[in-house]
Order: C-alpha cells, then sequence, then structure tokens
C-alpha cells in the first residue's frame, strides 16, 4: 500500500512520540515475557547459563505439594476477599452516597487506609492482631462473655491466618468505595424516582436502579480484584515472614514464587509457576467475563 | 422525595460504626507510638500514654511502675534525662499519680533504632523524584502520540499497550532480576528508577484519555501558524493539561513510597533501602517487643501520605474516579 506523503509524516511523528514506550515495552515486557517463558523450560539459578529441561519443572509442580499448597491458599484467600471487599465497599458507597452528616469525613477515613504503605499497614496489623496484648483481642475480651475464652491466637493458629489477611486486606477496599461513589453520583435522580412512583421500596430502588446503573464499575473492579488478590505478595510476607506461618497456612502462590526464585535460586521452576499464574489470572478473568455477561448493564455510560 | 430522621439515622449509624473500625488501627497506632514501653503490653489495655510520678525523698519524681509486692506497695524505677536511672525504691500504691504524657522522643528513639533512617528517607525521595519525572515525561509524550497525531495502525498499538497492564509482575520479575544482574545494576537504585523513563502504560491510557478530550481546533489552527508538532505539545497540549498531570505524578509518588518488592528484589545493602524495606527490615529484626517504637516508625513511614492526602485531596479523588470510571 502507497502511503501519501502526509501519512508517512504522520507515521513518523507518531512513532518518534511514543519511542520511548517502543524501548521500554521490547526491553522491560516483550523480552523478559519471552525470555521467563523460555527459562520456564530450563534449570537456570542465574549464576549460570539456562539448561534446557523440556517439560521438567511442570512435572515437578504438579507433584509438589507446597505448590498444591500455595495455590489452595491463594484461591481461598482470593474466593473469600474479593467478594466480601465488593460488598463492604458497595455497602459504604451507598450509604455514603446518602445526604448525612460529615460525609466528607467519613470518606477520608474509609479512603485513606487504601493509600498507605502497605508495609505500615501490615506492621500495625501485627500488632492490632498481637494475641497478649493486642487491641482485637481486647475489644473481643470486653465484648464477649468469659466463658467464652479468649480471643484467637491470630497468626499462631493454623486456622485463623487466613481470616486475619482477608480482615486486613477489607481495610484497604477504599479506592473501590471511591470510585464506586463517583458511580452512583452520575446515576439520574429520575430513575429513582420513577421507581418510587411505581411503589418501589429502598430494596426495589437498589435492586432494579442502583446495582444495574454501577455495574459495570463493579465489573470492572471484580476483574481488576481477581489480578491482584491472585498476586497477593506484601501483607502476608510482612505477617508471617517467607515461611507463611504456621503449617505454611499463609504462604501464597507469590511467596512461594518468590522462595523459588531468591532463597532457592530455582528460577527456571519459579518461571513456570509465573507463566501458570498467568494462564490462571486469564482464565479466570474470562470466566468472570463470561459469567456476568448479561448482568453488566452499559446502557447508559 | 423528604427523607425522614429515622431513615437518616438509619444511614448515619452504620457509617459511624464503619468510620470508627477504619480509623481504629491508625488511631491506635498513634496512640502506641507516644506510650513508654510498659503500656504496650499491659492487660488490660491502657488507651492514653501516661506517665506515672511518685513522691522519692520527699520530691515527686517521674517513675516506672515495676508491679505491686501487696496491696498497698509497688516497686518502682526512678527515671531520670536518659530513661532509667537503675534506682529502684518502694512506695506506697496511694503514692502514684499518673498524668497523660505523650512520648514524643519514641520517634527519636526509633529513627535511631532503626539504624540507617535518613538514608532511607534520602533513598526514597529521590526514587520518588526521578520516578514522577520519569513517568510524566515520558508518558506525556507517549500519550500525545496515541491521540494527537492520527497515524496508520495507532490504535491496534495502542490495545497492545493496553493488553501489557495484563501482565503480572511475577512473569517478568526472573528475567528482570537477570538482566538488571548482568548490567550489575542489582543493589543500585537504577533498576527501581530507570524504567519509569520509558512510560507506564496505566499513565498513557489516563493521560490519553485527557489528551483527546481537548479540541482538535486547538492544535490545527497552531498547525496552520507552523508550530512544529513537539512546540504543540509543550506549549499547548501540557499547560492545559495540569490538572491530570498532577494527578499522574502523585499516584507515581505513592506507587514509589509504597513499593516493597521492587526494594525488596533489587537491593542488598542496608544502606541503599527505602522506607518501606527499612521498616519491614527493622520489624523482622526487632519485631515483638518494642512495639511502641514500631509503631513510632510506621507512624513516620505512613504520616507522609496521610499529609500528602489532605493537601491534595481533590486530586486523589479525582484520579481514583478518573480510573474507575473510564475504563
Amino acid at each position: 500500500m502507497l502511503m501519501t506523503r502526509t501519512t508517512r509524516r504522520e507515521l513518523h511523528l507518531g512513532l518518534v512520540f511514543i519511542s520511548p514506550w517502543i524501548v521500554g515495552f521490547c526491553v522491560f515486557t516483550l523480552y523478559p515475557l519471552l525470555a521467563s517463558l523460555y527459562y520456564s523450560f530450563c534449570d537456570y539459578d542465574v549464576l549460570s547459563r539456562p539448561v534446557w529441561v523440556g517439560l521438567l519443572n511442570y512435572r515437578d509442580l504438579f507433584t509438589d505439594e507446597v505448590f498444591w499448597k500455595s495455590l489452595g491458599n491463594t484461591l481461598v484467600y482470593a474466593s473469600v476477599s474479593l467478594p466480601m471487599g465488593i460488598i463492604v465497599s458497595v455497602m459504604v458507597a451507598v450509604l455514603l452516597n446518602q445526604p448525612v452528616p460529615g460525609r466528607g469525613i467519613f470518606r477520608t477515613l474509609f479512603f485513606v487506609p487504601s493509600i498507605l504503605p502497605l508495609v505500615a499497614v501490615a506492621v500495625v496489623w501485627l500488632w492490632m492482631f498481637n494475641t497478649r496484648f493486642g487491641l482485637v483481642n481486647e475489644v473481643i475480651t470486653a465484648v464477649l462473655p468469659a466463658s467464652w475464652g479468649q480471643g484467637p491466637n491470630w497468626l499462631g493458629d493454623e486456622r485463623w491466618v487466613k481470616p486475619t489477611i482477608v480482615l486486613a486486606s477489607l481495610w484497604q477496599t477504599g479506592g473501590t468505595v471511591v470510585i464506586l461513589l463517583a458511580a452512583l453520583q452520575e446515576v439520574p435522580q429520575q430513575l429513582y424516582e420513577s421507581a418510587t412512583i411505581d411503589g418501589g421500596g429502598a430494596w426495589v430502588r437498589f435492586r432494579h436502579v442502583t446495582l444495574p446503573m454501577i455495574s459495570p464499575v463493579v465489573y470492572f473492579n471484580l476483574v481488576m480484584g481477581i489480578i491482584n488478590s491472585l498476586q497477593v505478595f506484601v501483607m502476608p510476607y510482612v505477617l508471617l515472614g517467607d515461611t507463611g506461618g504456621p503449617n505454611r497456612s499463609g504462604l501464597f502462590y507469590s511467596m512461594y514464587l518468590y522462595q523459588n526464585a531468591f532463597s532457592f535460586s530455582q528460577m527456571g521452576y519459579a518461571c513456570a509457576m509465573a507463566w501458570l499464574l498467568f494462564v490462571l489470572i486469564m482464565g479466570l478473568t474470562w470466566l468472570a467475563t463470561r459469567g456476568t455477561r448479561g448482568l453488566v448493564y452499559y446502557g447508559g455510560a | 422525595m423528604r427523607i425522614s430522621r429515622w431513615q437518616k439515622s438509619l444511614t448515619f449509624v452504620p457509617l459511624l460504626a464503619g468510620g470508627v473500625v477504619f480509623a481504629l488501627p491508625l488511631w491506635w497506632m498513634v496512640l502506641t507510638a507516644l506510650k513508654p514501653i510498659e503500656q504496650t503490653a499491659t492487660t488490660p489495655v491502657t488507651f492514653l500514654p501516661r506517665q506515672a510520678y511518685a513522691l522519692v525523698d520527699g520530691k515527686r519524681v517521674p517513675v516506672r511502675v515495676l508491679g505491686s509486692l501487696d496491696d498497698s506497695q509497688v516497686r518502682v524505677e526512678v527515671l531520670d534525662a536518659h530513661g532509667g536511672s537503675g534506682r529502684f525504691v518502694e512506695v506506697p500504691q496511694a503514692g502514684i499519680l499518673k498524668k497523660i504524657a505523650p512520648r514524643w522522643e519514641n520517634f527519636g528513639n526509633a529513627i535511631t533504632a532503626m539504624g540507617y533512617f535518613p538514608r532511607y528517607l534520602r533513598n526514597t525521595l529521590v526514587l520518588c523524584m526521578l520516578t514522577v519525572v520519569g513517568t510524566v515525561l515520558s508518558s506525556a509524550t507517549v500519550a500525545y502520540g496515541f491521540s494527537r497525531v492520527d497515524w496508520p495502525g495507532r490504535d491496534r498499538v495502542f490495545i497492545l499497550l493496553l493488553a501489557t497492564m495484563m501482565v503480572p509482575f511475577p512473569v517478568v520479575m526472573v528475567p528482570l532480576y537477570s538482566m538488571f544482574r548482568a548490567m550489575g545494576w542489582i543493589g543500585t537504585l537504577r533498576p527501581l528508577w530507570v524504567p519509569a523513563f520509558f512510560a507506564s502504560a496505566f499513565n498513557v491510557f489516563l493521560l490519553r484519555q485527557f489528551f483527546m478530550q481537548l479540541p482538535r481546533d486547538l492544535s490545527e489552527s497552531a498547525r496552520l501558524d507552523g508550530a512544529s508538532e513537539l512546540r504543540i505539545f509543550v506549549s499547548i497540549i501540557l499547560p492545559l493539561s495540569k490538572p491530570v498531570l498532577v494527578v499522574v505524578a502523585l499516584f507515581q509518588f505513592l506507587a514509589t513510597w509504597n513499593d516493597f518488592l521492587g526494594p525488596l528484589i533489587y537491593l542488598t545493602d542496608q544502606k541503599d533501602f527505602t522506607l518501606a524495606l527499612g521498616l519491614q527490615f527493622f520489624q523482622s529484626q526487632h519485631g515483638g517487643t518494642q512495639w511502641h517504637l514500631l509503631m513510632a516508625a510506621a507512624t513516620l513511614v505512613a504520616g507522609p501520605v496521610i499529609v500528602l492526602y489532605f493537601f491534595a485531596q481533590k486530586f486523589f479523588v479525582r484520579g481514583i474516579a478518573m480510573t474507575g470510571l473510564k475504563a
């Protein structure tokens, strides 16, 4: 195809402007993607050249109990924290959208935790969930009858490790709240009014006006939540150390991947894990898109 | 539609309860940071930081209460300017007076205990500055190429750019590490800021949204006047885009300030650590005992973000809403 002089000029100009990204894409994304796929079929420890081993890493993964444990932990965490996070965010956003006194202060209270450094947040939760002197158990002791016994040993008890991390993660849903709030404020008032005239109560208005109108934003947060929660790392790493707590109950996928790469120098193995994670994330995102088709309403936008 | 008082309290009460729960961890962090160590290990908890005083040799002096011997006498250590003086006395329980006294010196002590706090702060600020400058310059340039120049295939390449956002960091982590290692960059700050100068997909996306909304005529008339594309970008488009540039700068500042995984992987020498990594290091070395210093350190690392929020509140809210709604 022949290009006119103007088109060619525009093409050159465009490419010049996006050239920083082209370089960055090739060096920091494309090359690492291909290299990591190659390493995943290799025995590689960074110090020496990678040695091709075929499917060995992938086959080893299937018989690696710790791998399955970390995958299970991550799926449990994601399937609990993600829906809970969305439900809490929708509830808070709907409440904040009402004309209540002190809205700005409440918005600040809910939002600020979500922008704080995760390490600082984790350190604070470590203290909050301290078994003997933590505020959480203090409140439990004060509220519950003494016959129920003491509060749980949150981070020291296998059964409580994941609930602790889920609770701590809920504290940082403020970003989702602000996005939802912005979406709620764009819902036309007439829709609520006509729903009221039709005799709809608060629940009917929420179910048939609010939810459909904010569904694209909920879907967006669902997809982002899948991507992020399957990669959860910093919070459990700081709370539990890289071993993942009692009986590895808090060893998540990214932590085991990191351990393989940087503690055991099993870089090829880590790359195989990373590619499986990539496939899992894409698969679940596709499922979420399929599953919510028909539920997400794009008419308003 | 009139809202009854009953309906109002139906929203206000749960909001208040939720607000208290959300505020609690931060409030507890600051309170603990201001307490003497013995008040971090009491049951039931003490809420406000207090200083005990006792009459010793006819003078009222600050003391640390060590424990009661029986119902009436307690054993205390007299405190001097440096803390414990090593002098222990027994005084009547009734003579102990407790005053609310925040221990501001905990912050200084936490800074000392963290070892290289000034270096951590310096490294973090250097990285913040470089990544903010890098990403604003490069992402704006790239976004301009994706929005205000019409070149064949542009939108298909833009889809590719959006697709790169789907790539999880663990997938590229190992090759990036071995690449930086081959370049001799491990143990330096370079892997943490150099990539910022090559545009980030997310920021390009945000800026492109904004640039597309600016009227085409702006560029057309400037072109007729003979202005070069670079000139149009620098002296027309950029000045009009200040609000979104501030949002990008703010988000990048936060991302760098808060980043943990990057510094954890690339930094090896404690002197090169950032605040986030330094805080985790401090916790792993001294955690579990000196909660007052750990909370003081956490306050020092989280505090600047809170202060920043209060100064740039509207940019935060606008930026978050932009990312969520335009997607």
